[in-house]
């Protein structure tokens, strides 16, 4: 097993995991975005509460969000750590450095951008995925009319006008005519969330800071594993610019805007 | 040959490895724009000789563009403010009159500074030795078609052995990497079939070497390749990690 860690000891080996763990969360970011599309859905929120529970059961998603964690952890110290010892090969610095001259801001800021992002990932769990584990989300009631489709809602309250909760994610059942989902409102969170115009500019500055550190991270990634190729490259690049550097971290920024504004 | 051109300069001084060092200004009338920018560097120390003070240490040889000794980093960038060119081949013309110039030498923990401008670039002399050769057998030359190389590699070979170890990427880079260099050096010799017996040892032995002599690694940053005065290019390096991870787990 000598060759392994020689293999992760090197500075090759050790750009490889934080490639290959970086272009994971980039796939997950896509995941999330198109589940998170939900959130604009005229329901009351009852596709993306929905959503939310399957996401937090299936087993196979579990699994992965594990892998997930594991990964954000690996790379931001691991991308810190690397950081550190890059500085270190120059002891002394230079009095007048002309960066512009010959690299994109972005690429000699990965360590800044990513700390920005990393700060924002714990505010953003503490805020629904503690939440939504550990904290006092309300329920909700929907009730969808199986031969008009009609849907209602409302919230999941007892006779004294205090939420009520069950101590499962979900509940369904069928009434008459009428299908009955008791649901943890996560929606309503959201909804909450971001009436707070200070939390909207941090989750705004955040989605600049992923845009600009995928900018470089994405492409940048590929041509650590090995692939640099004259077909591929450059629409790798581009993927890099307008997909992860534009209109994802765009997307992810309407949804704050979205409920701002509702 | 003389000039209408006054320059400033502030120059690095430092008498050994161990001393703290300090810039030094100075200045110099009568500038010719002819001047290449390493012929102003001797005028300065003619001034200085005949002052009775210690001439500026720097390193040069070729004086056109192909030894790669001519280490100074101009103004924020190795081999000042031109594209594809080393200092002896940049001229005064490059600057205006009355300008003030930074010069400093290239910094690098594995480039220490031996005397004002001159850093140790041995560290790239022992990354060769670590792999960056073939072995080939004495003889008689062999008949020169019965290892045919197929155009392209042999153009992309050659591209990358116009690498001429000036250092100006590893000066460039903000993480003092010689990732351009070592992958350079890989490349001439992967892509040809006299580098495939030691193909596995020498990507693993050079950038082992690379990292022992205390290089920082790569962040694609591309400082590298727009600094290269010889157009290294940036793919050379997905080479050589292909090649290090093709060693590594396959061999
Ligand atoms: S890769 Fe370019 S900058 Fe680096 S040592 Fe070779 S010629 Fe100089
Ligand atoms: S002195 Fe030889 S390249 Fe400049």
């Amino acid at each position: 097993m000598n060759w392994l860690s020689k293999l992760f000891n090197s500075s090759i080996g050790q750009k490889l995991l934080v490639a290959l763990t970086g272009l994971f969360l980039c796939t997950f970011l896509i995941v999330h975005l198109s589940g998170n599309f939900q959130l604009f859905k005229n329901d009351n929120g009852m596709a993306f509460n929905l959503y939310t529970v399957f996401m937090t059961t299936n087993p196979f998603i579990k699994t992965v969000s594990y892998v997930l964690y594991a990964s954000i952890l690996f790379h931001a110290f691991k991308g810190i750590h690397l950081a550190i010892k890059n500085r270190s090969a120059r002891p002394v610095a230079y009095a007048t450095v002309d960066g512009k001259a010959n690299s994109h801001w972005t690429s000699r800021s990965m360590g800044v951008l990513g700390t920005i992002i990393l700060v924002f990932i714990v505010v953003h769990m503490g805020d629904f995925w503690y939440e939504y584990k550990f904290g006092h989300i309300p329920y909700i009631r929907y009730t969808q009319n199986m031969v008009t489709g009609e849907l209602t809602s409302t919230p999941l309250v007892g006779m004294d006008g205090q939420p009520l909760t069950i101590n499962k994610k979900m509940e369904e059942f069928v009434d008459g005519d009428n299908k009955i989902i008791i649901v943890k409102d996560l929606y309503a969170e959201v909804k909450e969330e971001f009436t707070n115009p200070l939390l909207v500019l941090i989750y705004l500055i955040s989605m600049a800071a992923i845009g600009f550190h995928l900018f470089h991270g994405f492409q940048s990634g590929f041509q650590t594993i090995g692939v640099n190729h004259p077909k591929y490259t450059p629409i790798l690049k581009s993927l890099s610019l307008w997909l992860f550097g534009i209109i994802i971290p765009l997307a992810f920024a309407s949804m704050p805007l979205y409920f701002y504004f509702l | 040959m003389s000039g209408n051109m006054n320059i400033t300069l502030k120059v690095w001084r430092q008498n050994k490895a161990s001393d703290k060092g300090r810039f030094e200004t100075y200045a110099i009338p009568n500038v010719s724009e002819d001047m290449s920018f390493l012929e102003m560097f001797d005028i300065l120390n003619e001034q200085l000789i005949i002052e009775g003070k210690d001439p500026v240490a720097f390193d040069h040889d070729c004086r056109e563009g192909i030894c790669g000794m001519c280490s100074m980093f101009i103004n924020g960038r190795p081999h000042g403010p031109l594209k594809g060119v080393t200092t002896c081949q940049l001229h005064m013309r490059s600057f205006k009159n009355g300008d003030t110039i930074v010069v400093e030498p290239w910094r690098a923990k594995a480039f220490p500074v031996i005397k004002d401008l001159v850093v140790d670039r041995s560290a790239f002399d022992r990354i060769i030795a670590a792999g960056g050769y073939i072995s080939v057998n004495t003889g008689n030359a062999q008949d020169a078609n019965s290892l045919p190389v197929a155009k392209e590699n042999a153009d992309h070979a050659f591209f990358a052995a116009a690498c001429i170890g000036c250092g100006a990427c590893v000066a460039a880079c903000k993480n003092a990497s010689a990732m351009l260099f070592t992958s350079a050096k890989i490349s001439q010799l992967a892509l040809l079939p006299q580098g495939a017996p030691e193909r596995n040892t020498r990507a693993l032995n050079m950038v082992a070497q690379h990292d022992a002599e205390g290089f920082g690694s790569c962040t694609n940053t591309g400082a590298c390749e727009a600094e290269c005065p010889k157009g290294i290019s940036l793919s050379n390096i997905a080479r050589m990690n292909r090649e290090y991870l093709g060693a590594a787990l396959m061999s």
